[in-house]
Order: C-alpha cells, then structure tokens, then sequence
C-alpha cells in the first residue's frame, strides 16, 4: 500500500479559530485541530472518533475546503490544492460530505431532480447526459429512477439519506466525507444505508473519512481508525489495532463506555469531561482525566505519536508500559 | 411476587387528528417492581415515549389515555385528577428527558432549581432547600457542588446538566424514575457516567427505574427486563440477557442483526448487516393485523389479517407473535 | 383545511380596490380632473353623484375609483423597493458576517431609531411633490423590518446542511443565497410586505394630506382628504368616502398579510398545531 500515492495526505494541519476578546483584550486562540498527520488511501474507509470537540468535525471541514487551514497542507493526489474560495468548484470534484441529519440536509424546495441537476450544470455537463447521469445514480443508491420529481418531504428518512448520499456522489467526487451517517436514522433503517454505503465504495472505487461516535459502526465499516483527543490524534492504526488492541488509554476508555449488553460489569475507570480548550492541560492534554497518568505525563513536551508496530501509532508516554501481556511494544 | 410498584394494563394512548383516533400505543401492559429497572426499547413513533408521559400525566392533546389502568401505589394513573397527580409527580414519579436544557429553568440557578423540589413537596424553608440542594449536587457527583449550585444552566456541560437534572428528580426520593433517552445527547464517555450515576443511586435508594432508548445495547446492559415496543405495541418482553442471545419476535430478532455490535467483527469478521426491508410505519397508517408483518422475514398468512395476542414463553417472558401463538 | 376568514376576507378587499383601480375607466363616471362644474359643489350622494360631489363638483365617485390607482402604485411599489432593498442587504449581512454584517446592522439600527414617516417627509421636501418623489420616499425608508428579518432568517440556515452542501458541490455565493436561502425565507418575508403595503398606503395618503404628495387636482386619496378639510361639517361626505377606501384598503392588507402569515410563516404554523 506504501508505494502508491494516497489520494489524500494531511500534513501538520491546524485550525485555529479566535475566540472571546471583543473590545477589551485580544481573543483567546481555540486549537480545534493542532498538528495532524493523516493519510487516506484509495479504496480506504478511514474512521475518525473522539468526544464532541476534538476537533474531528474541523478537520473534515477543512478537508472539504470550507475551513481554511491556519498551518499545514492538504495533498490530493500528492497535489496541493489550491487557495480557498479560488478553486471551489475544483475542490468539489474531489471531496464531497454526506451529512448526519437527512432532514436538514435537504433543500426543502427543491425536487430531487433539481438537487441533483444543479451540481451538473453548474460543473458544465451536457445537457442530453444529465437525465442518464441523474437515473443512473439514483439506482445506485437504490432509488426509483421514477421518483426524481418528488420533493424531499415525499420521502422517508431512509430514503432521504439515500438522496444525499445521491448528491454527494453526483459529481464523481474521489473523497467522501461520512458525518455521522447513520445516527440520525432509526435503528431499523441504519443497516441498509451501513450497507449501501459499503457496497458503493466497493463499486465506485470511494474512498471514505467516517465521523461516528457509534464504535460498532466504525469498527464495522473502517479499515483503519484515528482517534482524536483535544485537537490531537492520540492513537492510529488498523482497526484492528484500534478495537483488538487499543493502547492509549483514551481508545481504552472510549471503547469501555460503550454499554455492552451481555455484561453488566462496569469497565468505564476514565472520569470528567473534555477540559476547556482554550486552557488546555501542560504536558499530555489527557492526564487529568486519564487512569493511567503518571507524574510524568503532566510535564512538558507533550508525547509525540510513536510507532508501535506496522501503521499503529500512539501518543502516549506509557505506551510501552501498557502493552498487554504477551505483545512486545 | 408481591404487589408491583407500577402495573400498566392494557394501556392505549389516542392520537386525534381531526376527530380520528389512532391508537398511538395499543394493548401495552407490563409491571415494575419495586427497585427494578425495566427498559422500553423502540424507534422513533413507537409509542414509548407517550407512554412514558401517560405514566406522569403528561399527555397533552391530540394525545390521550383512550383505555386501560396505570396502578401506581393504590392509584389509577389513567383517571386520576391533576391536583393528586401534580402531588405525585416530582415525590412520587419523576422524570428526565433527552435535553435537560429544555427542561431547567435558563433565569434560576441550578441550586435553586433543586431547592424548590423540597420547598414544594417537603415544606422545607429556603435556607435548609438551598443546604440540602448541595447535598443533592454532591450526590449526582457534581464536582464543587456548593460554587456549581449558583450556576445558571447555560454556564453547565451537557452531561453537567443532566446531573443537574437527575438531582432535581430524585430530590424528594421518588419510588419510580422515568428516563426518557437520557443520554442520547451526550458523549458517550458521559453517558457512561450518567448511566453508572442512574444505576448507583437507584440502587442505592431502592428507585425504580423506566429507562427508554432506542439503543438496545444500553437497554440490556442497564435493565433487568426489557419491553420492546414496534408501532405502538409491546411485541416482546424479556429478561434483558435473553433478548440479546434468543431473541422471540422477527423485529427483536431483525433489529440485532442489523446492528454492528461492537466486537462482532473482530470475532466473526465483517459480515454484511441484516437488513429489515421497508420503512418504519407512521401512526396515521400502522398497517392491519400484525403491524410489523409488512417488513417480516418470517410472515405467514394470517399475520396480515389477524392481531397476534400475548403468548408466554417457556424460558420467560412474552412475546405477540403468530410464529409462538 | 379549514377555511381562513381572515385570508379570503383581506383578499376580497384587496381584489376589489385593485379591480377598482384598475377598471376605473370603465367605471367611473366622469373624468376625475376634468369634469369640475361649480354647479354641483358639495351636492350630497344621490342618484347622479353616488358619493356625492366635492367643492369643486367633481364626481367624489369618480375620484375615489382613480384614486385606487395611485395608493395602489405607490403601496405596491414602495414596498416591493423596501423588499428587495431589506432582502438584498439582510440576506448578505447574514449570510457573509464579519465587517458587512456590522455595516448593515448599523444601518437598520439608525433606520428603526427615526420615524419612517418623519423621514420620508424629510426625502419629500428636498424632492418635488410627484410621483417618482413618493416612490422614492417611502421605497428608501421602511426597509429595515424586512432587513432584520432576512438576517436573522439567514442565519438560521446558512448552517444547515443543505446549504453547507451547497458550498461543498462549488455554488458560488450568489447561487447559494438566490437558490437555497431565498427561496426557504421567503415566506415570511411576503407577509412583511403585505402588511407593509398597508403601511405605505397610509404613509402615502398622510404626505398627500400635508400636501407633499400627489398635488391637487390628481386624485390621491390623502389630497382628497386634505381638500376636504374644511367642508368636513359641512359636505363630511367629502371626506368620508376616501376615508373609507384608505380604511378598506389597509384593513383588506392587514388582514391579507395575517392570512398569509398563517400559511407561509412555518412558526406560527407551528404553534397551530
């Protein structure tokens, strides 16, 4: 997998947004993404987990192009893309989303046709190919070609996230960013989108970033996970390193709340929540609330992510240490 | 058994729109006893939440109890009046939702907000409310309860608030905690917190608990039994191990296969999820007969025309399917 | 769907003075300027003058009916100029923040601080009396409920996910506000004007009535009124017929406007239900 280009790579990506200050005293900095490394491979599923603000949903902004990076690149194809704004319809060809709730993803007036032609047109396809273009995705996605013009409160949500998933792959796009693909849907509908979602990458040759707080979900469909922590990608690697073998105890704890039903044991030992990022903590930003700290881990310089076997990376000083028993670090 | 804290008999909520009744929750019975946790499961419109709030007097229109009886410690909750259920309700029955930032007061600090619980039902005075409200924050593991007791909900966290709420819930010692998704919100780091809080003091206080969720995982890991409920009707009832290992009902068993459980792949590999054809049903249009018969891998013939009753099993537990009638 | 009085009674008004206005050829009787004979002055409503006749034994009738006209155009056009002027600057301020928004949250602010009408008078005198005056006049002052609107409108949408979308598939801004924000605002953005429209119909007539409106001998509702003054005791029909027409047109308007309200303004929808 080395040798070929990824279709994506992230190098020292930083977001950083200002917030407060206003008339006295200059805006406190919020490092929502703060130096991240990531590659996503053609044909890949990449899964990005952590609490609601580590930064996960900023990043795949920036990856859209809608958040202009502070530091760092994004290459597409080992290209840079060009400056924000300039080369949006450029960008669009190669990134596109397919957001978490199919209620409000929807422009409530407008068809499904017109949802889908519009793109079309705009990035200067034929005329005659439209309609072909418009009934062929509209089965991909397996709706009737029949239904283009209803409008979106004709439809179930189901078939709602079937229309945006439509949309985001209208234009060919190589790059489809999953936010919470599922979470929205009831819990009857999630397998035959979890499904088509999965067959489409297979037939379209996609490659996918996969937001979810659902780790049955990400463990599903990813084949590698990166876990993010304050702005910081805490642990990477297959995903099943991350879910057989996790070694941050972040990834530990984010596993252990998940509330299994065969057991009513409690493994959860991570306590207190997300501190504020604008103060985030010395040394590595999870010790406060991390099981496993040690003096250590609350001095300067933070860890940096280290290799810990073939493609699995954890940031962690204990990482050595908390290898399970019978693995070498 | 002796005596059930909560009994629901045959429970039908109505939905009136423009003079039609749709049985929103049709034929819906179960007990809880006293200190038990039972779980309703379900999909959005299936009924458990309005159930839920029937429990409390909530119902408002075009929602209303059309039949059956709530006992509840020598009362029917279906027909009491508002005065004996407004005394019930925060002493006897409480309840949390989803968003405890709809359901807090945004203009009153949260010490305050709890303080009030026992100034209402307890006759307490404000100073000795406002003492005992920290108590009650220290006891949701709020961290520096006496300094957080003056904060106003908006300068809390999520899972701050929903502390918050289950404070003010379990002030006055309630015998049943109704909780209405309540982690749905939140991470689910804080969910484990807030589920462990939930099952440590009602545990430690002998409360009963209706935990409602859409999330069967959390629902057996939580309860002792669980109710499922499709389309307004309870089509399955067990103890929560059983549920997840020999599901009885097609939609029970449906459902878990069609979730990517955590683990699974690991052990068996990725498999392609079971899919459960068709859509949920709107309230306006449960089908006839067996109302999940449309979407059923497993329909005979008779499941389109005829309502299956309750059945019992033989391990436990019930189950309102042709395939065990 | 139940029947909305209030919708199809305000549109009946309404209907029945643009059919006015717009018939008054046809129907009137007498030419609303030219027909003066000091013969029937102040002859009171009968068989020949059905509104009677004003000071100058013009056909009140007549003028009542042309009159139509003017209120109507400047109703209509002052507030569809007040529209778009409020969309255009709410919808971008919204929509793109940052030093704009600033601008023209400012400038809303200053507008809402002086009385429209006080600064309309203030347009009106450094212009001529006149037609193009008045459109100008109430067209550049009663913009910013609709500004405000637009803004706060927009806001609510510019994070949903099908604008975002939108963004994502390479709209340019322009597209986005005209394609997907416009269209989902635009509904309570229509009963602001209509109930506008009322406003600027009385607006109309009270410049005309102080005489820095349609000038005498064109028949305005408000210089109707104003010539009427002094006659009110003596000839009050004089002054009670375009009285009426304003009070039906405004009321038909208002009505209209909250009818539409009902239908298009998703919140009060929601509290129907």
């Amino acid at each position: 997998m080395a040798e070929s280009t990824p279709i994506l790579r992230i190098e020292d990506l930083a977001v950083h947004f200002p917030q407060g200050g206003g008339l006295f005293g200059a805006p406190r900095m919020v490092r929502a993404v703060d130096g991240v490394d990531l590659t996503l491979a053609r044909g890949e599923c990449l899964g990005l987990v952590g609490e609601s603000g580590c930064g996960k949903s900023t990043l795949a902004l920036a990856v859209l192009g809608l958040q202009p990076p502070t530091r760092g690149r994004i290459l597409v194809e080992g290209v840079e893309g060009a400056a924000a704004g300039a080369a949006r319809k450029a960008r669009a060809r190669v990134a596109q989303m397919v957001f978490q709730d199919p209620y409000s993803s929807l422009n409530p007036r407008q068809s499904v046709r017109r949802t889908l032609e519009a793109p079309l047109r705009l990035h200067g396809v034929a005329g005659s190919e439209i309609d072909d273009r418009i009934a062929a995705m509209l089965k991909h996605v397996g709706l009737r070609p029949e239904l283009a013009d209803r409008y979106p409160h004709e439809f179930s949500g189901g078939q709602r996230q079937r229309i945006g998933i439509a949309r985001a792959l209208i234009l060919e796009p190589r790059v489809v960013v999953l936010d919470e693909p599922v979470s929205a849907l009831d819990v009857s509908i999630r397998a035959q989108i979890i499904n088509l979602l999965l067959d489409l990458k297979e037939r379209l040759g996609l490659s996918y970033i996969m937001i979810s707080h659902d780790l049955g979900v990400v463990e599903h469909m990813s084949d590698r996970v990166a876990v993010m922590y304050l702005g910081r990608i805490v642990e990477t690697g297959d995903w099943r390193d991350i879910f057989a073998r996790p070694r941050h105890p972040y990834t530990r704890a984010l596993i252990a709340a998940i509330p299994d039903p065969f057991e009513k044991k409690r493994t959860m030992r991570m306590t207190g929540e997300v501190p504020n990022p604008l103060a985030p903590p010395s040394g590595c930003r999870f010790h406060p609330r991390c099981p496993e700290a040690r003096e250590a881990c609350r001095a300067e310089p933070a860890p940096q992510l280290e290799t810990i076997a073939a493609g699995h990376r954890v940031r962690c000083l204990r990482a050595a240490e908390l290898a399970p028993a019978g693995e070498t670090a | 058994m002796s005596e059930p804290l909560l009994a629901v008999e045959n429970l039908r909520i109505d939905l009136t729109i423009g003079g039609v009744h749709h049985a929103a929750v049709k034929d819906v019975s179960f007990t809880i006893g006293r200190g038990e946790t039972f779980g309703l499961v379900g999909e959005s419109g299936c009924g458990k939440s309005v159930t839920a709030l029937a429990l409390i007097g909530l119902l408002r229109p075009p929602l209303s109890v059309g039949a059956g009886a709530i006992r509840f410690k020598g009362h029917d909750l279906a027909q009491i009046g508002a005065d004996d259920m407004r005394r019930l309700r925060g002493a006897s029955v409480s309840m949390i939702f989803q968003e405890p930032m709809t359901a807090l007061n945004p203009l009153s600090p949260v010490g305050r907000q709890i303080a009030e619980m026992f100034v209402l039902h307890k006759g307490a005075t404000w100073v000795e409310a406002e003492k005992r409200a920290v108590e009650a924050l220290a006891s949701v593991r709020v961290p520096a309860p006496d300094r957080r007791a003056k904060d106003y909900p908006h300068q809390l966290s999520g899972g701050m608030r929903q502390r918050v709420m289950i404070a003010i819930a379990l002030a006055c010692g309630p015998d049943l905690l109704l909780a209405d998704e309540p982690t749905t919100a939140l991470d689910v780091t804080v969910q484990a917190e807030i589920l462990e809080l939930i099952r440590d003091l009602s545990a430690a206080r002998g409360t009963a608990v209706l935990m409602i969720s859409h999330d069967l995982g959390l629902i057996a890991n939580m309860c002792a039994r669980v109710g499922v409920m499709y389309a307004g009707r309870l089509v399955e009832e067990r103890e929560a191990e059983d549920v997840f290992r020999d599901p009885a009902h097609p939609y029970t068993a449906g459902l878990i296969a069609s979730l990517p459980l955590l683990g699974a792949r690991a052990r068996h590999g990725r498999a392609r999820l079971q899919e459960i054809e068709g859509v949920v049903p709107s309230v306006t249009a449960f089908p006839a007969g067996c109302r999940f018969n449309p979407r059923c891998a497993e329909r005979l013939e008779r499941c389109a025309a005829d309502d299956p009753a309750e059945t019992a099993l033989a391990a436990g537990g019930r189950v309102r399917c042709w395939r065990h009638g | 769907m139940k029947f909305r009085a209030n919708l199809w009674i305000g549109g009946a008004l309404f209907a029945t003075v643009v059919a006015a206005g717009a018939l008054a050829p046809w129907l009137a009787h007498t030419d609303p300027v030219m027909d003066a004979n000091l013969m029937n002055a102040e002859l009171p409503p009968g068989a020949e003058f059905w509104f009677g006749a004003d000071g100058q034994g013009r056909d009140i009738y007549s003028r009542v009916l042309y009159g139509a006209r003017i209120s109507l155009t400047v109703g209509v056009l002052s507030q569809l100029i007040n529209t778009v002027i409020g969309v255009a600057l709410g919808m971008s301020a919204g929509y793109w923040g940052g030093w704009w928004d600033d601008v023209v949250s400012g400038l809303t602010n200053m507008m809402l601080a002086i009385p429209s009408l006080v600064f309309a008078l203030a347009i009106m005198a450094i212009l001529s009396p006149g037609l193009t005056s008045l459109l100008i006049a109430l067209g550049l002052t009663n913009w910013s409920y609709t500004c405000r609107l637009s803004r706060a409108s927009t806001l609510s949408l510019k994070n949903l996910g099908y604008v975002q979308a939108a963004r994502i598939l390479g709209y340019g801004d322009l597209r986005i506000m005209l394609t997907q924000i416009l269209p989902n605002i635009l509904g309570p953005i229509i009963v602001i004007g209509t109930l506008g429209m009322g406003g600027a119909v009385l607006a109309e007539a009270a410049l005309s009535f102080l005489g820095l409106g349609i000038r005498p001998p064109f028949p305005s509702w408000g210089s109707m009124l104003s010539d009427a003054r002094d006659q009110i005791t003596t000839a009050p029909w004089v002054s009670v017929f375009p009285g009426l027409a304003i009070f039906v047109t405004v009321l038909g308007l208002n009505l209209l406007g909250d009818g539409l309200r009902d239908i298009l303004d998703p919140q009060s929808e929601a509290r129907a239900r």
